[in-house]
This record gives structure tokens, C-alpha cells and sequence, in this order.
């Protein structure tokens, strides 16, 4: 569930106009646009891209909450937690497979990620340090990423957008699970509390930092809001985001970490402090904390299991020699 | 308390196994995997919590699940050894599991007559699962076994060490032997044939062949353990144990 | 170099009555595994209770080229609906 703000895009293209503008045409008619359609070269770049960004953050993804699955304090929480995880695999797997239509396979999309070319969602970047980042993850990671994913869903692409459809239904219980979590930990003992306090003023900046950077300052923005890959602009997810969020916290009687954050009667919407765009440009670009870790988990998982995938299709191969000197 | 104790017993194995297998999510050798591994811990974790929270309305102390999940130590855990044992590689994992799952299908079918009702809920659940368990894990046993020569030498080496283990399954401790008496519970040595049986089936297919006899290691329902459970029970109670008496 | 695993097709019969539907693909060496898998993958949350796998090499699928020519002439032969033929409202529901 964790798709950020597309980072670098290029949604250059080199078809004519005529071409372009009957594409256009079917964008604007809402008409999906299907794997073997033709497409401008430009906006098939940029869902190979962004699809593949998507699935990686998934995986990616699965690392920092993994982290804690071994520790959970309840067998309740335990049961829940692996079946979250566990949703992320699959949401990663039905991204691939949308991406995968557009004939790039996952083996590619895989070296790409593990050798570091393409991104993933920076958020991971952070580490987990307490049982309440299980808690804040669901509750802000999951809830920004839902701002994000929920658009996604009447993508222009009709296998991005059927994936997402798939993603999103899952997807429910995960945001859930976490604000309970953390309403347990904000409702407990002095300990949980002073937890559930540490998670929010981590997670908060790069929860917000998610939504990619404002939309001035974001490029190849607008040719994905023509095509309909992206529906609403970084800014406006962030703040529907804030909003929804800060009386969640409210309840909780937990303080987010922003001394600016304050309601703005005339635009109906809260105020925030700035963003440090200079942070989220360093973990973007891979100096984030745990940056290094992943990819060497994500490295050894893929190094550890070749042998047992070579098994695999060596096996089938000899089932299907065996098969055919049957006949 | 022979029924509470026996309870335990089982409870432990599926938890200690559930447990291990969770250490595999994100870490499979591919994503397919790291969906079907968590389904099997799930399966088991499951299991664990039904079972936990009988046995201590049976023991009538007021322990919840999670009193006896997070607060007992290494000696008082009755799992047996083969749970425990190290994930190691793919094919250790899975043939672990297969060998677990191939002695708890017949189990659960033969709990089915149990003369306690919440052991035959959970047989009745449980049995399905299992024989899931003993497809997935048997078919991957095939494949590693009867695949590269690499695989094939994991798959050897797993057997290798995991059927000292084994033995121990069909073992009933006293508190066992007296909820079989009962009634409650399956007799634990009348399942080997069917055990072998299983395995036999899925070895053939799998070009392996089963070690000579070893001395069988025991213990684990004295709560005599391998040193690699403290670490598991360490990890897993950590966060419960800092905080008593909280809710999570 | 890498191999590559197969990608197969998934197809879930939510319940008996329905047809099999396409709900995603997945990546297996066999059938066997396939199978396995698409259980694993698709149906976590009771979507089914039969699953068909298909290898997406072996579909052959009709030409977005061709759309127009396989699929535009039946816009006009609307003698095919129902809605076409004039019958009386006395004669009651046929």
C-alpha cells in the first residue's frame, strides 16, 4: 500500500501530434487504456516507472514491520501484524504483474531495485525502534498512502487501476489495525504512552514527506494529470491527509510535532509548518538511515533463494521430459 | 491438571513452529513464497491461541493466552525439539514442516473423536490445514529434492539433521499418556504408520532416501531444549515482559 | 544471467453458479505450483472455491489493431436485440 509522490518521471514523448491528441481524446473520454493499445512512448515510460516504484515500495516495505512480527507483545497482534506484512507481498506482487503487462518482467524489475537504479517509497528508509511504529506505520504510513491509492484506482491504465481496486479492498484493515494499536499503547500505561508519543514525532515529518515534494516544485506532474495516471496534486493529497489526521491525534490526547500546525478557518483546511525538503531530497537520493540494510536484505533474500528457484525450474523441466516419454 | 499440561504441550509446538516460520516473511526466496509461508505460520499461530486459551480455563488460574505465551521460560516451555530447530535454509524449512504437518493431519483426524468439544473445533480446523501444510511442504521437498544438484544436497543434508528429531513426535509424555486415557487426546505412537507412509510417498518422488537409524534426541516435553529456544522465547517476550501487566 | 519463472494466469470461481474469473497472475516453475500459489495469493479472504491456472504464453489474444474491423460491424445489426421487433403492450410480456 505505499506508493508516494512519482519521483523523476519522464513523461517525454515523441509521437506526432496527431497521434497524441486521438490518445488524448481517449483519456479525456475516460476510456481505459489496455496493455497491448498503442500508447505514447512517454506514458508507457512513465507507468513502467511508477507501477515498478510502487511494487518495490511494497517489498520494500514489508522490512520495517517485518522487523517486529518476531516480537509482537500479543499473539493477537503477532496473527495480525504477519497477515499485514504478508498483504504487502501481495500487493507488491499484483503491482509487478500489472507492470509485467507492459512487458517488463519482475526479474528486470528486481535487479533494477536491488542494484539500486530505481526507487522505492523513502519512508522506509526510517527505522523501526519501538512496538509503536507498528501502530504509527498502519495508522499514518497506510493512511497516506491510502490519500494516494485511492485515486489510483480510476487510473488511466486498466491494469494499474484493476490492481489498485484489488490493493485498496485489502488494504482496509491495515489502517485500522494501526490507529488500534496505537489507541491501546495512548490509553496504557505511562511506558506504552511515552512510546506511542516517540513513534508519532518520528513518523510525522516523512508521513508527510510521502506525498512527494509541493507542487511547484514537482516536475512531470502535469502531463501525469493529463494522462490520468494521477488524478490529484501532491499538495492537495497532503493536506486532505493533514486534515483527516490531526483530530484522529486529537482523540488519542497525542501532540504531532509541528508548533505551526494550526486550523485555518478561511480555507477550511490546517495550516503546517515547512516540510525539510532537504532531508527528503537525502533519502530520496538513498541516504536515508536504514537505505543500505534494505537493499542488502532485499539482496540476500533474492542471493539465498536462487538456488531453491533454479531447483524449481529445473525440477518442472524433467516433470515435462518425463511427460512427453510417457506419451 | 494432565489435560491442562498435555494442551500445552501441543499449543507450544504450533506456536514455537508458527513463530519460526514468521521469521520468514520478507525473507522468501520469492514473493509467491513469502505469501504461502506467513499463510502456514498464520495457520499455526492460530491454533496456538485456541489451544492456549482452553488450557488455562482448564487450569482455572486465570491465565490468558498470552500468560502462558509470554511469560513462561525456556524450561517450562513442553514444545518438542523439531519446532524449534533453526530455519537454516528452504530446505530445512520446509521439510520441518512437512515432517510436522505429516504427524499433526492424522493427529487432528483421529482428535476428531475427542471427548472434549473445543479439541475437536480445533481438529476439525486444523486437519484441513495440515493437509494443506503436507502438500505445499511435500511439494517443495520433491522439487529441492529432485531438482539441482545443489538442491538435492540441501535437501540430503536437511534430512540429515532433522531426523534425530523425529522419534520424539510419537512420544506421549505422563500428562499425555493420561489425557489419551481420557479420552482427550489421540494416541501419539499409533500414528507412525501413517507417518511413514506420508513421508515415504513424498522421499520416493523426491529421489531421497530415508537416514539409518540415529540416536533420537528428547526432551523437549521435560522442557530439556535445544540452546537456539531461549533465543526465540527471548526475542518473542521481550516487549511483553518490559511492561507488566499492560494491555497491548 | 537470470531465469526466469513462467508468469501463469489465475482465474477464481467465487462460488458455485458463477463462471472463473480472471483475477491476476503470478510467477510458478510448474502447475503444480501454480496452483498452489494462486490459493496462496488469491484467495486469502474466502474470494473462491475453485481456482484455474492457465500459462499466459499459451493465450492467444485478438489484435487491438483489429478492434475496429472484429468488433464495429455488429454495431448495425440491431435486428439481433429484442428491443427491435414491435409487439403490442396487449399482447403482455414475451
Amino acid at each position: 500500500m505505499y506508493s508516494q509522490g512519482l519521483i523523476g518521471a519522464d513523461g517525454r514523448t515523441e509521437e506526432t501530434p496527431e497521434f497524441l491528441a486521438r490518445f488524448q481524446q481517449r483519456i479525456d473520454a475516460e476510456e481505459k487504456i489496455e496493455p497491448k493499445d498503442e500508447m505514447p512512448e512517454g506514458y508507457r515510460r512513465t507507468l513502467v516507472r511508477q507501477i515498478g516504484q510502487h511494487a518495490h515500495s511494497e517489498i520494500v516495505g514489508m522490512l520495517p514491520e517485518g522487523n517486529w512480527i518476531t516480537r509482537a507483545p500479543s499473539l493477537r497482534r503477532k496473527a495480525a501484524l504477519l497477515a499485514k506484512v504478508q498483504d504487502e507481498g501481495g500487493h507488491g506482487l499484483y503491482l509487478y504483474s500489472a507492470a509485467e503487462t507492459l512487458g517488463v518482467s519482475r526479474e528486470e524489475m528486481t535487479e533494477e531495485l536491488l542494484s539500486g537504479k530505481a526507487k522505492y517509497s523513502s519512508i522506509f528508509n526510517y527505522p523501526t525502534l519501538n512496538w509503536a511504529d507498528m501502530g504509527t506505520i498502519g495508522w499514518l504510513v497506510d493512511g497516506a498512502a491510502i490519500m494516494n491509492q485511492i485515486p489510483l484506482c480510476r487510473c488511466s491504465f486498466g491494469p494499474y487501476a484493476r490492481a489498485m481496486i484489488r490493493v485498496c479492498k485489502e488494504e482496509s484493515f491495515h489502517q485500522r489495525q494501526g490507529y488500534e494499536i496505537v489507541m491501546t499503547l495512548a490509553q496504557g500505561t505511562p511506558g506504552q504512552k511515552a512510546m506511542a508519543q516517540d513513534s508519532l514525532n518520528r513518523w510525522w515529518w516523512p508521513s508527510l514527506m510521502m506525498f512527494g515534494p509541493h507542487d511547484a516544485d514537482s516536475q512531470h506532474s502535469d502531463q501525469s494529470m493529463a494522462w490520468k495516471i494521477k488524478r490529484f496534486t501532491n499538495d492537495e493529497l497532503r493536506q486532505k491527509f493533514i486534515d483527516a489526521t490531526v483530530p484522529q491525534a486529537e482523540y488519542l490526547g497525542l501532540a504531532l510535532p509541528d508548533p505551526d500546525l494550526k486550523w485555518n478557518e478561511e480555507k477550511g483546511g490546517y495550516d503546517h509548518g515547512p516540510i525539510d525538503w532537504d532531508e527528503f531530497w537525502r533519502v530520496v537520493k538513498g541516504h536515508g538511515p536504514m537505505a543500505r540494510d534494505r537493499i542488502k536484505a532485499r539482496k540476500k533474500a533474492w542471493e539465498d533463494g536462487a538456488w531453491v528457484r533454479e531447483a524449481a525450474l529445473a525440477h518442472a523441466e524433467k516433470r515435462r521430459a518425463r511427460k512427453i516419454a510417457a506419451e | 491438571m494432565a489435560e491442562f499440561e498435555a494442551l500445552l504441550e501441543i499449543a507450544d509446538d504450533h506456536l514455537i513452529l508458527g513463530h519460526r516460520i514468521s521469521e520468514w516473511c520478507g525473507h522468501a526466496p520469492m514473493l509467491e513464497e513469502d505469501l504461502a509461508l506467513p499463510n502456514m505460520g498464520l495457520d499455526l499461530i492460530g491454533t496456538a491461541r485456541t489451544l492456549y486459551d482452553h488450557a488455562g480455563k482448564l487450569e482455572g488460574k486465570g491465565r490468558s493466552e498470552d500468560d502462558l505465551a509470554y511469560l513462561r521460560d525456556e524450561r517450562e516451555y513442553r514444545n518438542c525439539l523439531l519446532v524449534e530447530r533453526p530455519n537454516e535454509d528452504f530446505a530445512h524449512t520446509m521439510l520441518r514442516q512437512f515432517y510436522f504437518a505429516a504427524f499433526m493431519r492424522p493427529y487432528w483426524l483421529a482428535a476428531l473423536d475427542s471427548t472434549d468439544e473445543t479439541v475437536r473445533g480445533v481438529a476439525g480446523k486444523a486437519e484441513k490445514e495440515m493437509a494443506y501444510h503436507i502438500r505445499h511442504a511435500g511439494e517443495w521437498v520433491i522439487r529441492m529434492g529432485d531438482g539441482t544438484d545443489e538442491s538435492a544436497a540441501r535437501m540430503r543434508d536437511a534430512v540429515e539433521a532433522l531426523h534425530i528429531y523425529v522419534d520424539e513426535l510419537f512420544d506421549s509424555s505422563d500428562a499425555a499418556q493420561e489425557a489419551e486415557a481420557a479420552g482427550v487426546l489421540p494416541l501419539r505412537d499409533a500414528l507412525r504408520t501413517t507417518w511413514d507412509r506420508t513421508v515415504a510417498e513424498v522421499f520416493a518422488e523426491a529421489l531421497l532416501a530415508q537416514p539409518e537409524a540415529a540416536y533420537a534426541q528428547r526432551g523437549g516435553r521435560q522442557g530439556i531444549h535445544n540452546e537456539t529456544l531461549g533465543h526465540l522465547l527471548a526475542e518473542m517476550q521481550v516487549v511483553h515482559r518490559a511492561h507488566p501487566g499492560a494491555r497491548w | 544471467m537470470t531465469a526466469t519463472t513462467p508468469l501463469w494466469e489465475v482465474f477464481i470461481r467465487p462460488r458455485n453458479g458463477l463462471a472463473h474469473k480472471h483475477v491476476g497472475s503470478l510467477h510458478a516453475a510448474d502447475e503444480v505450483m501454480a496452483l498452489q500459489s494462486a490459493r496462496d495469493v488469491y484467495t486469502r479472504r474466502g474470494e473462491g472455491n475453485s481456482i484455474w491456472v492457465v500459462p499466459s504464453a499459451a493465450i492467444t489474444a485478438s489484435d487491438p489493431d483489429q478492434t475496429a474491423e472484429n468488433f464495429e460491424p455488429t454495431a448495425d445489426k440491431i435486428y439481433r436485440h429484442p428491443t427491435f421487433y414491435e409487439i403490442p403492450d396487449d399482447v403482455g410480456h414475451m
